[in-house]
């Protein structure tokens, strides 16, 4: 009797744990032949040009020169947005787990929002982006683009730093209060530090939510074959210049959107790479 | 006798639940008082309403009045900071912050305006030799305090509470987590202490509670049964639930 309960735990424990490396499997598969896939096709029409030079031979979809204007457009452009993001989210998730009780009502209202906006489609984004700048007399350019991302990547950067910060246990916060610090300071110097890795990881894939995104720059950001110069005149992206290109019947064409792809996947992967690297320096001292 | 810490028809609710009921004490100045009971009768709570940390909790509920030199820390005007830097409480689980040992004890002082690199060094040095932690972690200031032990934590959260000065120090169950000699280490600190500071220890233990005090509080279920200097309480209990909490009995509730 007692041997067959036994049996039944270990083949439980054999098929569940085949799932899961089934699982993995699966995900590592599609991460690898994604990039490799970008890899192949991008690879041959990738060189020193493409890094360097702003489109040649007629409009974007040129055969010779490169893709800088999208580049740094984009680079600007999701730096700008991720900066401004963190600027909002900040404050926001400092004042839903250090101003508001645990029960509040009104913090599970905002976090229900966030995750609602989370949900929403790009494509919404940059239509209400279009909206918005055209209600404001603007034209599509730099600004409009950034704004626009920036709301896009908001609700995702504040609710996963959120998670994590409402997990970091009550007994820190309460420790900081005795000292008599102030909320300011316990979010600041105790609860933010502490949660710096989740802070880091939130801005990560924010940024590299809002560089990657073509619908909410379509309308928004437009597209041009200068380098980025003013906030206020249109900006090319990476997403838009691997659409575009991709878009077009000539294959030296479309072979130049794979290597734009390939450019993207590098620069998200150098940022979070570099990023990570940075911040185990500073992590030392953080609770385990 | 004047008080430092009085407390009037104190009642604390979590939620529906009524965890201390009417307490009305008086705390002596420049004395150790130590708070008995059994377990979840109401004693850290009873701490943290002293330096209104209770305020923190989910549903709380508070009635009465607690002054502080006669002065009512629930009153609005009350500064909350400034009161906390008065009240410094140890933690029954000692926590030390996301930081290397130095800015632990640091920490404090910075907020509360120290900037000079020089002070600052001085009273690092000289809080953790007061917690008598010094010896053991002066070669390695710069090394994450959670690597400590939990019982160089405890004294590392002691050193910390010191180094802002307070009037006056709540410990909750302070020595629970050391070993004899570390524990009489503490002890003796807050009996060289108690000439600067009003202290109030939370304990289980029965013979440090006779070591240490001048004045007993025994709680019971939220209730306050019996308070006055530590030779009466002791020896001659007023309540037959103090004496057989004393004697390590269970008290017989019929009995009463
Ligand atoms: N945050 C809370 N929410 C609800 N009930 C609580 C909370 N904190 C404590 N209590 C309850 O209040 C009562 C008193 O708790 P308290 O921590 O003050 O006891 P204690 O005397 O310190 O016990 P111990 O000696 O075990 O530390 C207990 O019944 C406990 O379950
Ligand atoms: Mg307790």
């Amino acid at each position: 009797m007692a041997k067959k309960y036994f049996d039944k735990r270990n083949t439980e424990e054999a098929v569940f744990k085949c799932l899961m490396v089934l699982s993995i499997f699966i995900v590592a598969v599609s991460l690898i032949s994604i990039l490799a896939t970008v890899l192949v096709k991008g690879i041959g029409a990738l060189n020193i040009a493409m890094l360097t030079k702003t489109p040649e031979g007629g409009y974007y979809l040129g055969k010779t020169g490169g893709i800088l204007n999208a580049i740094l457009g984009s680079v600007i452009l999701g730096v700008g947005a991720t900066l401004m993001s963190l600027v909002i989210s900040l404050p926001v998730v400092c004042y839903l787990n250090l101003y508001l009780k645990k029960n509040s009502r009104f913090a599970l209202l905002v976090r229900f929002s966030l995750d609602v906006l989370w949900g929403v489609p790009s494509i919404v984004y940059g239509a209400f982006g279009f909206a918005a700048m055209l209600f404001l007399g603007l034209k599509a350019s730099l600004l409009s683009g950034t704004v626009t991302v920036a709301l896009l990547i908001t609700p995702i950067m504040a609710r996963s730093m959120d998670e994590i910060i409402r997990i970091i246990p009550f007994e820190l916060k309460e420790a900081a209060y005795a000292l008599g610090s102030t909320r300011l300071e316990t979010a600041f110097k105790i609860i933010f530090k502490q949660a710096q890795p989740a802070i880091l990881a939130a801005t990560l894939v924010a940024f590299g939510r809002g560089i990657g995104d073509a619908a909410c720059v379509l309308f928004t950001a437009g597209f041009t074959d200068s380098l980025p110069y003013s906030l206020f005149k249109p900006v090319a992206t990476l997403p838009l210049a691997i659409f575009f290109q991709l878009g077009t019947p000539f294959p030296e064409v479309q072979k130049r959107g794979y290597a734009a792809a390939l450019i993207l996947t590098l620069l998200i992967l150098t940022v979070s790479l570099s990023a990570r690297f940075l911040s185990k320096r500073f992590t030392e001292h953080l609770l385990k | 006798m004047k008080p430092h810490i009085s407390t009037k028809n104190l009642s604390v609710w979590y939620g529906e639940h009524h965890v201390l009921n009417n307490i009305s004490i008086d705390i002596p100045d420049k004395k150790i008082t130590v708070i008995i009971g059994p377990s979840g009768c109401g004693k850290t709570t009873l701490l943290k309403s002293f330096n209104r940390l209770i305020e923190l909790q989910d549903g709380v509920k508070i009635s009465g009045k607690v002054l502080l030199d006669g002065e009512d820390i629930y009153d609005p005007s009350c500064d909350i900071t400034h009161l906390r830097k008065k009240m410094g409480l140890l933690f029954q689980k000692p926590q030390v912050l996301p930081m290397s040992i130095y800015e632990n004890v640091a920490y404090g002082l910075r907020i509360h305006g120290t900037k000079d690199k020089e002070e600052l060094d001085y009273s690092v040095e000289h809080y953790l030799k007061e917690a008598s932690l010094w010896n053991e972690v002066k070669d390695r200031l710069n090394t994450s305090a959670w690597k400590l032990s939990i019982g160089q934590q405890q004294r590392l959260c002691l050193a910390r509470g010191m180094a802002i000065e307070p009037e006056v120090i709540l410990g909750d169950e302070p020595t629970a987590a050391l070993d004899p000699i570390s524990a009489e280490r503490i002890e003796q600190r807050f009996l060289g202490l108690k000439n600067k500071y009003s202290i109030v220890l939370v304990t289980h233990i029965l013979r440090q509670a006779r070591r240490l005090a001048d004045y007993v509080i025994f709680l019971y279920f939220g209730n306050l049964i019996e308070h006055g200097p530590a030779e009466a309480v002791f020896n001659h209990p007023k309540d037959p639930r103090t004496q057989a909490y004393i004697d390590g009995r269970f008290f017989e509730e019929h009995t009463s």
